[in-house]
């Protein structure tokens, strides 16, 4: 890490791993999900705690809430979208309460960089009547983790941490402390508190709502929540990134930020919308403030509803206190594709062929939606594909296949199997195994044999799970070979029951494999472009058609000498 | 040479796989070893695959916004020239486009990964960053890899008149 004297240049998701460290924390567990994902991965490097990868969102927080009930400072992070997947846990623990500090940190993602869609990870903290804490940057995530754990404990209730992309992948020279270790808890058994069952839960809400009107006092007086006063003539109500964007275009302006959004300090923004004459709220998102305040009969000013779409830039402000409609300025992006070498090309070059309707699921591969491969035609969220093909198999006459990753199948791909099995579902899931969980940068998951801090663990046997699924066949191919992969799919369709092929071999940016790149017979090349369909970045035709092999990035993997029916693609014989 | 109480503010961007965001890093890092506050903000995930990569790189005093507000930067230093027209309406008017060198860049640079640093010796000339800082920051993130030829080409590169 690098830093000087006792500041770090940290990212805010590094910047929340050292706030937690030195808060005392001690478990930690979390799925990989952009942007996310390095808060556990920084949690990792720091050997006071023990911090893991669970297979999915909903056992991450169950773990983490049982190692705070255990007695020790925990902390359960992931994307929004992952909160989704714990929501259970994590409606119930606000009842319960906690033994030791419970935070749950999460990122959203506005602007969906790498994301399915764009909640607003602050409406849940009314929903599961938790406080909700939003620091700006990561000197605040740094700070305010710390105060999480107090209010954590002060007030027997897990803590919402919300972050953004801005905030989670933003890095910032960050003043960091020292670790101050903490004596555990002691674990007692209190079924009043940890049982909930009706004859407990009820007198458990009856405290939980007491608690939540606790909190919308301390919500008034926590530094947290704070009143910069400057010009008289215009304010603004902010939390998150939209502070600094309100700060950096209108330095003289007041300012009410609130660190602690959840429940609202009313009485504060009343005697602020009093002092400034007018006042703005500015918000990333959902108008979650604007809607509260506005509630509680305080008349405020705020962005038009065309900002609740897609990510807040410091150039919107203006529009917003000149009353004006966002202005899209799209910039042209280049599209992602997969890597050379993938080991999942082939399977959709593969599918592509049998025309088959392939219901998708999440990871790099939903990449093969987009043209050329055009060959993924439904994806919704983790482990749907399996209950998406059901779900049309049923109904549809034709030919299903579902497509999901290794970490994906084990997230929550397995119930989906075992209820189509169960529910005589006819199809083929074809499991892409690349032997880690790619997207997010090369986790280790439960097949891989090796845990979050490195450590050698049991090896998940996926060939086998899915034989105890119930599956009628399992077949592991290699993923590098389009015919072989078209042929099994092929006959497994014909065959009744749900059968499953894993395409297994490791993702290339874990094992950088290189072979000799295979080279253009100009003779035999038609300049048909049928390999640049493969979508490989290696293959470039350029204007006059003509195909060349980038070699510098190409990792001879061969689906495209494969590809070509002409013969045209050829290795040279002395590089073998 | 912007002064040292103005913030500055740089934009990185090209295609993922280039090492726009060690760059970014780097320059970062230098910023901070000078004694500025510093901010850098860009998006992982889908930039390994291929796809366009940028990065808001911004150090002064106290630097509030961690994106670059639209028209106010003064560097651009793009790592691939298409990607670089498109934030050219972003550079503020005495704004300097550090992308025209990527063509001498290529010439000069024994191999693509050389690129970020030939282009940060580029830029080094025009922020008041001290080539001390510079060296710190190219050996850490680097971890001390190819340290002479890092060294050499950066020095190279910093003598550019773009």
């Amino acid at each position: 890490m690098r830093s000087i004297q006792e500041k770090m240049f940290l990212s805010g998701n590094e910047a929340l791993a050292r706030g937690a460290w030195e808060a005392g924390v001690g478990f930690a567990s979390s799925y990989p999900g952009t942007p996310a994902t390095e808060i556990l991965e920084s949690l990792a490097g720091y050997p006071e705690i023990i911090s893991q990868w669970a297979v999915n969102e909903k056992v991450a927080c169950e773990v983490a809430f049982g190692a705070a009930v255990a007695g020790k400072r925990a902390l359960f992070s992931c994307k929004h979208v992952g909160l989704n997947v714990a929501m259970d846990p994590l409606m119930v623990s606000a009842y319960s309460g906690i033994n030791a500090g419970f935070v749950l940190a999460v990122a959203d993602d506005p602007g969906l960089h790498s994301s399915q869609n764009e909640q607003d990870t602050r409406q849940v903290a009314p929903y599961a009547k938790v406080p909700l804490i939003e620091p700006c940057s990561p000197q605040e995530a740094y700070d305010f983790i710390q105060t999480a754990y107090r209010i954590s404990e002060d007030f027997d209730t897990p803590v919402l941490f919300r972050l953004t992309t801005r905030i989670a992948h933003t890095k910032e020279t960050v003043k960091v402390g020292k670790r101050r270790p903490l004596k555990d808890r002691a674990l007692e058994k209190n079924p009043q508190k940890y049982v909930m069952i009706p004859a407990h839960a009820y007198p458990r809400h009856i405290l939980l709502e007491d608690k939540m009107r606790k909190l919308a006092g301390y919500s008034e007086t926590t530094p947290l929540n704070r009143v910069i006063l400057r010009e008289h003539s215009l304010g603004f109500i902010v939390s998150s990134a939209a502070a600094l964007y309100v700060r950096e275009m209108y330095p003289q302006a007041s300012l009410l930020i609130l660190g602690m959004s959840y429940p609202l300090p009313l009485a504060m923004i009343r005697g602020f919308v009093k002092k400034v004459k007018k006042v703005f709220v500015v918000e990333e998102l959902d108008h979650f403030l604007e809607e509260k305040i506005r509630a509680a009969g305080i008349a405020v000013r705020a962005k038009k509803p065309s900002f609740r779409v897609g990510e807040l830039r410091p150039e919107h402000i203006p529009l917003i206190v000149k009353g004006k409609d966002k202005q899209e300025q799209k910039l042209p992006k280049r599209r992602p594709v997969l890597c050379p070498g993938c080991p999942h090309r082939a399977a959709f070059v593969a599918l592509r062929a049998l025309k088959v309707f392939v219901c998708g699921d999440i990871g790099c591969y939903t990449l093969a939606a987009l043209p050329p491969l055009a060959s993924l035609h439904t994806q919704l969220c983790m482990g749907a594909s399996i209950p998406f093909l059901e779900g049309i198999q049923k109904n549809h006459s034709g030919k299903m296949v579902a497509v999901i990753g290794d970490s994906t199948f084990i997230h929550s791909g397995i119930t989906g199997l075992i209820s189509a099995v169960y529910n005589k579902a006819r199809g083929v899931v074809v499991i892409l195994d690349n032997r880690t969980t790619a997207m997010t940068g090369n986790q280790p998951n439960p097949a891989i044999g090796m845990t979050a801090q490195g450590e050698k663990t049991g090896e998940l046997d996926l060939a086998a799970l899915a034989r105890a699924c119930g599956a009628a066949s399992v077949d592991t191919v290699n993923p590098y070979e389009i015919k072989t992969i078209e042929t099994l799919i092929q006959r497994r369709l014909q065959e009744p029951g749900l059968s499953v092929v894993i395409c297994r071999a490791p993702c290339r940016l874990l094992e950088r494999l290189r072979k000799p790149s295979p080279r253009v017979n100009a003779e035999k090349c038609k300049r048909c472009g049928i390999c640049v369909g493969i979508d490989c970045p290696a293959l470039i035709r350029d204007e006059q058609k003509t195909i060349i092999i980038d070699s510098a990035i190409c990792t001879g993997c061969g689906i495209c000498v494969q590809s070509c029916p002409f013969g045209a693609l050829e290795y040279d014989e002395k590089a073998e | 040479m912007k002064k040292r109480n103005d913030t500055v503010n740089i934009l990185f961007c090209g295609i993922g796989g280039q090492g726009v965001l060690k760059a970014a890093e780097i320059c970062g890092c230098a910023a901070m070893y000078a004694g500025y506050h510093v901010k850098k903000s860009e998006v992982h995930g889908m930039a390994q695959r291929g796809g366009s990569v940028e990065s808001h790189l911004r150090f002064g005093d106290t630097v509030f916004s961690p994106l670059i507000p639209f028209g106010q930067v003064d560097f651009l230093v793009g790592f691939d020239r298409k990607e670089a027209e498109k934030y050219t309406g972003s550079l503020n008017s005495g704004g300097k486009d550090c992308t025209p060198g990527l063509e001498l860049a290529m010439r000069e640079i024994p191999s693509p990964l050389f690129l970020n640093t030939f282009m940060l010796g580029m830029l080094s000339r025009f922020v008041p960053i001290g080539p001390e800082h510079w060296q710190r920051a190219l050996n850490e993130v680097f971890h001390g890899k190819h340290e002479p030829e890092n060294r050499e080409i950066f020095l190279k590169a910093r003598e550019v008149r773009l």
